[in-house]
């Protein structure tokens, strides 16, 4: 059985970390990622103030206090950027340090004036802790949480236009800029609402790390959105319930860095985009080209006679150490070729093959002949992917030369 | 406060406080000056937060702050900051700004918790101190030198600052190409790369020095508030230099008494100026500033429109020229409701008349009217000039129906000075009529 308490601060923490990752995902993707760091910093003072006016730890007033500053210090980012030489990363930092330098100043004016134990309040809002969640802050973060769900279901369409192609939104007549605003709106909500909980110094991580860590595994934005909210809420519960279990830990920090690790294995291991699948990927092509280059120098030397399939004696393909005699062994596996006392013999099957890689090859360098222009746009070539690549008049156009010039495979022809 | 008074300044605090954020925040100013030039700010303020982990593993291991390792672990994070960051940017293709983030908040978490683990015992170290500093308590920790007391945390600031201005002078003029034109350095075979790691290891440097004594908020405060006011105050990179050096010592200054005064957090007192002097700065910059681009907008409305009101009337002369003045003698000329419809209505319009009449441009006349004098009838013949002679010139290079003619050239008339009228007419063969065969006057 759990404890009521940590239902509650469980409940919380993975709701906000749920509608975080949803909202964050629309963040990165429009690259604002700092700009929920400006929003969270120019949060603070406004708990403060809100807390001087007030007088006491009012949830509500200091989230209203927290909106109206980051509201705010946003604007002021977006006029600056606007109306001065100001760039975007410079008023970014310039909005951060200055509000949060004031947040700092104002709640330790607040600390001398507020008799003792009131202050508890404030510190929170800077690392957060969610350990001292109320039913009352659980309502607010799920009625947020409910409100980004529903307005992202609603406006999917339309946020998703406004995420990849702002321009192409407004020609097609979407009120772009109200639905950018809108989505600012619920990133700055939902920063608000998370304060009290993981602070103002992270709160900007668990908008990017779910949304960043999500990239990894897919291209399609709506699975991006449910990774990235389940990554946030993960994370978020996982990190609350560590940082309750071990004395001493702020929740925002661990937090965070449970989404860092959640980052960091997406990264490593991400099914297609992960730097290990990718070193694979990469290795398997490598190797591809190797055997291509193996079957088409074995094809030339036996080019003038094909139909006998002559051995083919070492050295003719020039073997570049361990890595050609792997790839010859695999080619003799796939039924490619035959090793021989003395050489190596291409197999039928292993004629058609490479007479396809020939064929491809040399096209390839009648195409990039021609067209040298294009040949940033290729990089390394799978030489069997020709016809893939190239238009189909282009190739006939290509083949009908290289067979003027006797230079087509015979047994491509066939 | 109510209780403040002058006599109770500390002055050997107030002298000694000030002293090390002005050193520190010098040093970050200067560095900060490159990374603004740059767009790099945000890496400078990745960089101060992700110091934090090599901070507290050098504490971790040599148990004081103020040593060689905590200095060198601080740097190394700090360089795998930016290093991390590009790489993830450039191999992962994650966003540059979203790889930021995940780099600093994830080290600067991991930081925040090693310190909170560590300090569970011990006083000296605490996440509060991470943001705040304790420059307040810098005498706490203080060394005699020839019969003075002087704080310990001066020699490392002082270090710091000299070693920045070594390396600003060392690398000047590859800093500087590197910042304008990083294609160029790489394409002259600079390394930009090089003086990239160079910089970010700098600002590593710096951080550190900083961090100790006044805490994170305002290292990122001081590294991007008074460059980025400078930025606007000045086109030279060495009076933007000297610039935020001034604007973050004036800020360790009016911070420090500010914050005695109100009785709070030196550190964020200092922000809090250092936000008073950028927005000053973003107000009243010479060249930059909103206040004079505003002066400048609003001058240059007021001469169009003016310009507008005197060819209005001159060309109401030309049609009217044959009417006869009034019984008593007394000239009429155009209503003046009229000739504020012509300036456009509204304040502009308003000010441009009263910006004539005080120049003798024009001069009222009867019946709520008014008219050219004698000086504004020459302005107004040289703009009607422009004007006609523009047409004339499109008409005759341009394949453009007639009544395309006048749109252009009213824009472009006010631009139109002595010596393009001049090329005008000869280009033209000093035509007489426009093509609308109005009358191109003299000049």
């Amino acid at each position: 059985m759990i404890a009521y308490n940590t239902a509650v601060v469980l409940a919380g923490a993975s709701l906000l970390g749920a509608s975080a990752g949803l909202v964050g995902g629309f963040a990165v993707l429009r690259r604002r990622a700092l700009l929920g760091d400006a929003l969270a910093h120019a949060a603070f003072p406004g708990v403060c103030l809100a807390f001087f006016v007030m007088d006491r730890r009012s949830l509500p007033a200091m989230l209203a206090g927290a909106l109206a500053t980051g509201i705010v210090g946003v604007s002021l980012l977006v006029g600056l950027r606007r109306a001065t030489r100001i760039k975007e990363d410079a008023a970014i930092g310039i909005v951060l340090s200055v509000f949060f330098g004031a947040g700092l100043a104002l709640s330790r004016i607040i600390q001398n004036r507020a008799s003792g134990g009131s202050r508890a309040g404030l510190d929170s809002y800077v690392f957060g802790s969610a350990a001292t969640m109320r039913l009352a802050e659980l309502a607010w973060i799920a009625i947020v949480a409910a409100v980004c769900l529903v307005v992202v279901l609603l406006l999917y369409k339309e946020f998703k236009l406004v995420a990849f192609d702002m321009g192409f939104a407004r020609v097609q007549g979407w009120p772009a800029g109200r639905l950018d605003l809108l989505l600012m709106g619920l990133i700055a909500v939902t920063v608000v609402i998370g304060l009290p909980a993981v602070g103002a110094v992270l709160i900007a991580a668990m908008l990017i790390l779910p949304a960043t860590a999500a990239r990894f595994w897919t291209d399609r934005l709506g699975k991006l959105l449910a990774i990235s909210a389940a990554l946030g809420a993960g994370a978020a519960a996982l990190g609350t319930l560590i940082s309750a279990e071990i004395d001493g830990l702020p929740t925002g920090p661990t937090i965070v860095l449970v989404g860092a690790a959640a980052f960091l294995f997406s990264a490593l291991f991400a099914a297609r985009r992960g730097a290990v699948s990718r070193l694979l990927a990469q290795r398997r092509f490598q190797r591809r080209l190797e055997e291509q280059r193996l079957l088409r120098e074995l094809f030339e030397a036996i080019e003038s006679n094909l139909s006998e399939r002559p051995i083919v004696p070492h050295g003719n393909p020039s073997e570049r150490g361990p890595r050609s005699a792997a790839a010859l062994h695999r080619l003799a596996s796939a039924g490619w070729l035959s090793i021989e006392r003395n050489g190596y013999r291409l197999t039928e099957a292993g004629v058609e093959r490479a007479a396809r890689v020939v064929r491809g090859y040399r096209l390839w360098r009648l195409f990039l002949h021609e067209y040298a222009d294009q040949i940033g746009s290729f990089g390394e070539l799978d030489v069997e992917a020709v016809d893939e690549r190239l238009p189909a008049e282009v190739v006939l156009s290509l083949e009908s030369r290289l067979a003027a010039e006797g230079q087509l495979p015979q047994a491509a022809e066939a | 406060m109510n209780e403040f008074s002058v006599a109770d300044i500390d002055w050997n605090q107030a002298l000694w406080t000030t002293a090390a954020a002005a050193l520190s925040g010098s040093a970050c100013a200067l560095l900060g000056c490159y990374l603004v030039l740059r767009r790099m700010s945000m890496l400078g303020d990745a960089i101060t937060h992700a110091i934090l982990p090599g901070i507290a593993a050098a504490f971790w291991f040599g148990g004081t702050t103020a040593a060689l390792p905590m200095f060198l672990g601080a740097v190394a994070v700090g360089l795998l900051t930016a290093f991390f960051t590009e790489t993830l940017n450039r191999s992962a293709g994650v966003a540059e700004d979203a790889a930021m983030g995940v780099v600093f908040t994830s080290l600067f978490a991991l930081g925040v918790v090693m310190i909170a683990r560590l300090s569970a015992g011990r006083v000296d170290l605490d996440p509060d101190c991470v943001l705040y500093g304790r420059i307040e308590f810098v005498l706490n920790n203080s060394i005699t030198w020839r019969g003075y007391e002087i704080p310990a945390a001066m020699l490392p600031l002082s270090a710091t600052l000299a070693a920045t201005l070594f390396f600003i002078t060392l690398c000047w003029k590859e800093l500087k190409i590197a910042s304008f034109d990083p294609a160029l350095a790489t394409a002259m075979g600079l390394g930009a790369g090089v003086v990239h790691y160079l910089l970010m290891g700098m600002v590593a440097v710096a951080s550190v020095a900083a961090f100790d004594a006044v805490g994170s908020v305002i290292v990122v405060a001081m590294l991007i508030v008074p460059a980025a006011a400078a930025h606007l105050l000045t086109d030279r990179l060495g009076p933007m230099l000297a610039w935020a050096v001034a604007i973050a010592c004036i800020s360790a200054v009016a911070g420090y008494f500010g914050a005695v005064y109100y009785n709070t957090v030196v550190a964020g007192a200092m922000a809090v100026v250092l936000g008073a002097e950028f927005a000053l700065a973003v107000l009243l910059a010479p060249r930059h500033g909103l206040v004079s681009r505003a002066w400048h907008q609003l001058s240059l409305a007021l001469r169009i429109v003016s310009e507008d009101v005197i060819a209005m009337l001159y060309r109401a002369e030309e049609l009217g020229a044959g009417h006869p003045p009034l019984a008593d003698d007394r000239e009429i000329g155009v209503a003046r409701a009229a000739c504020l419809r012509a300036a456009g209505g509204g304040l502009t319009a308003w000010l441009a008349l009263v910006r004539l009449l005080r120049r003798g441009e024009i001069a009222r006349a009867a019946h709520r009217t008014l008219r050219l004098t004698e000086q504004g009838r020459h302005a107004a013949q040289s703009l009607v000039r422009s004007h006609r002679l523009w047409e004339a010139y499109l008409g005759e290079h341009f394949d453009l129906p007639l009544d395309h003619l006048h749109e252009p050239a009213e824009r472009v008339e006010h631009y139109i000075g002595p010596n393009l009228q001049e090329r005008l007419a000869s280009e033209l063969a000093r035509p007489g009529v426009d093509p609308h065969g109005k009358e191109i006057p003299p000049s």
